[in-house]
């Protein structure tokens, strides 16, 4: 049995072309493109033409696209390359919702005589600009926020503040996982200095991402060794893999407005369906700036490892905030940090739709979903007098 | 993903016993929303034999919270009240194949439920939590438990009774309290400072004291706007001028006594500091 995967946050599936273009590559062309003979010579152009596609989707230079082993290898390189090319600088700001690859790196280099500041955020899961604009000072060597959470949707207003950090020349590193191929990008327009992508977030395999850096922003290394990627990334290159990004990033720029639009009305429906029919639930976060394909719902007096172990029976693949998956005993920080009430963080599941979640799989959760939730509440000790699901 | 048996899988999927007795002779309630988990345990008791004749569970919590509450309620039907309270923690967990470490803390609940419930039957109070008492206060945990659980368990680090019992997994700081529950409880000896050596040669000796004020001292002094330099090593007799706020200080003679005991404590028992004129 297929699943049905409503988990895309987390991964996403490679996309049929994806895998066709890129198996060539790691069956008989396995070259190494910086080799002096055709076999491997001719790759580099292959590279070349995906770093075009990359820079076609982001509307930026092809020379300002370097090939990463993943998004977490691209935030850490960009914050650190920002602090050691202004040794002088030694404050890093980010926000307090941000994905741990950017969180833990600024944690880390706070331990390392470093000043982070974290940009608190209110209960709809948006962003308090005044605190970013009042936290910069002389001493500050980037700014570090998310375009897009991973766990809400939540879209930050990032043009804005990327304008408001040019005007006052202070680095600025946004982390575009995902939004990436969701939503249009257009680095002519949006004045970042530097963006994260991470290709399994659209429909590229595990074990590829893009750190851009915008030309003119100094730059240093984060990996050091050969020649690749003009220095500035070394190791030889994942070549199937850059290929097949290069593809992912063709079919999303081809698709990207339709798909939107697409994956809202399903999203939404999906949405609506489950609030109506099941009471006391709640959706978390900014649902005007919001990703098309997330939507992040609280379930009252419920735990949130019970929901998607439930859903697990129907093969329905979903993600929680509750303390009991994340492997700590801490539920997620980014409801946390938005004021949810501790029985909705642990009550929260996370849909994630794509480009490939039909209609009739939204059908099959908005079925089984009320009884999962009247069966689990039943059980539970808490909001007795509040179950009025419909019966089945 | 959590590595359930296949038993933890089917007991949570199809619990026994669940609901309330309404003309329940006993109910135990522990857990709370706020911290992820609750169970709310029912009771029948015949008066005449003593014997668990009826139980019943409501649950709040993960698929493990489940399973061990509806572990408790098998366990404990046709015992008496007394055969009851020998079930352990373990006991649940057996009954279910076992537990991942880190829900163990699940298993704990139901035996916590169950003492709970047969307080309430026998009239006993439950003594309140008292303030002091409190260890973990991300999630309510008393320095009783830690070290009741520890006991019946053999529990010998943080991170097991983090998963028993949840203490420490929340904020974190609570964890050296923990540690010190641990060495009390199980007469643990701190771990002992290296022996100094028997003999400093007059090298070694220099390099030792000049290490010690660098690192340990000057940067308490300088903290306050003071500091010291080292003039002179002779023999066991130290010399230092201070410097900065530390001339002319009133404490100074404290602050060279401090740093006397501090070079007496780590390099040699003889040493005698002195300040420079």
């Amino acid at each position: 049995m297929n699943p049905i995967y409503l988990d895309n946050n987390a991964t996403t599936r490679v996309a049929p072309e994806v895998l066709e273009e890129m198996l060539p590559y790691l069956r008989d062309l396995y070259g190494n493109p910086s080799s002096m003979h055709t076999f491997g010579g001719q790759l580099h152009r292959k590279i070349e033409e995906a770093r075009e596609k990359v820079a076609s989707l982001l509307n930026a230079l092809p020379e300002e696209i370097i090939f990463t082993s993943c998004g977490t290898e691209s935030d850490d390189t960009a914050i650190m390359s920002a602090v050691e090319s202004l040794p002088r600088k030694k404050h890093v700001i980010t926000t307090r919702v941000e994905h741990p690859a950017v969180l833990n790196f600024c944690r880390h280099i706070a331990r390392k005589g470093y000043r982070a500041t974290f940009v608190p955020v209110n209960n709809l899961g948006r962003l308090d600009t005044d605190f970013l604009f009042k936290s910069i000072d002389d001493d500050t060597a980037v700014v570090s926020i998310m375009y897009a959470n991973n766990e809400t949707g939540v879209v930050f207003p990032i043009a804005g503040i990327a304008e408001k950090l040019k005007e006052r020349g202070v680095l600025f590193h946004t982390d575009a996982v995902q939004a990436g191929g969701k939503i249009p990008l257009d680095l002519k327009e949006l004045p970042v200095d530097m963006l994260s992508l991470s290709g399994h977030k659209l429909h590229a395999p595990k074990g590829i991402g893009v750190l851009y850096v915008r030309r003119g922003t100094r730059f240093s290394p984060y990996i050091i060794g050969g020649h690749q990627e003009r220095g500035r990334r070394a190791g030889t290159e994942n070549v199937a893999s850059i290929i097949g990004l290069g593809k992912a990033c063709e079919i999303a720029a081809k698709h990207i407005h339709k798909e939107a639009a697409d994956l809202k009305r399903l999203c939404d429906r999906l949405e609506t369906s489950l609030l109506n029919c099941c009471p006391d639930t709640r959706v978390n976060g900014d649902t005007e700036n919001r990703l098309p394909n997330t939507t992040n719902i609280s379930f009252e007096y419920v735990e949130g490892e019970a929901i998607l172990l439930r859903l697990n029976e129907f093969g329905i693949c979903a993600s929680s905030g509750s303390a009991c998956t994340s492997g700590s005993l801490e539920p997620s920080h980014v409801l946390r940090a938005m004021g949810i009430p501790y029985t909705a963080v642990h009550g929260s599941i996370r849909f994630s739709l794509s480009r490939y979640t039909t209609e009739k799989e939204i059908d099959r959760v908005i079925e089984v979903m009320p009884g999962i939730i009247r069966e689990l509440r039943e059980l539970s000790p808490f909001g007795r007098e509040k179950i009025v699901c419909p019966p089945e | 993903m959590w590595e359930y048996t296949d038993k933890v899988k089917e007991t949570f999927l199809k619990p026994k016993n669940v609901g309330e007795i309404p003309d329940a002779d006993a109910v135990g309630e522990v857990g709370s929303i706020i911290c992820g988990d609750a169970l709310k345990l029912f009771l029948k008791i015949d008066k005449q034999t003593g014997r668990i004749v009826d139980a019943k569970f409501q649950t709040f919590g993960c698929a493990s919270a489940i399973a061990s509450s509806s572990a408790l309620t098998e366990l404990v039907k046709g015992k008496t009240l007394d055969e009851a309270l020998g079930i352990s923690n373990q006991d649940i967990a057996d009954f279910l194949g076992g537990l991942p470490d880190q829900k163990m803390h699940c298993s704990v609940m139901g035996r916590e439920a169950l003492e709970a419930a047969v307080a309430n039957y026998r009239g006993e109070i439950i003594p309140e939590k008292e303030e002091g008492k409190l260890v973990c206060k991300c999630f309510d945990v008393s320095e009783e438990k830690i070290r009741k659980v520890a006991m019946e368990n053999h529990l010998t680090t943080v991170d097991e009774i983090t998963n028993f019992t949840k203490a420490g997994g929340g904020c974190g700081e609570c964890v050296p309290q923990i540690e010190l529950i641990l060495r009390d409880l199980w007469s643990l000896k701190l771990p002992e400072k290296p022996p100094k050596p028997k003999k400093l040669t007059n090298l070694h000796k220099i390099a030792l004291i000049q290490e010690i004020i660098e690192n340990e001292i000057r940067p308490g002094l300088q903290a306050d706007n003071g500091d010291v330099e080292l003039i002179d090593i002779e023999g066991s007799k130290v010399t230092l001028a201070l410097r900065g706020m530390c001339t002319g200080c009133m404490m100074s003679d404290i602050t060279i006594k401090g740093i006397q005991a501090k070079l007496r404590e780590m390099v040699s028992e003889d040493i005698e500091v002195e300040a420079y004129q």
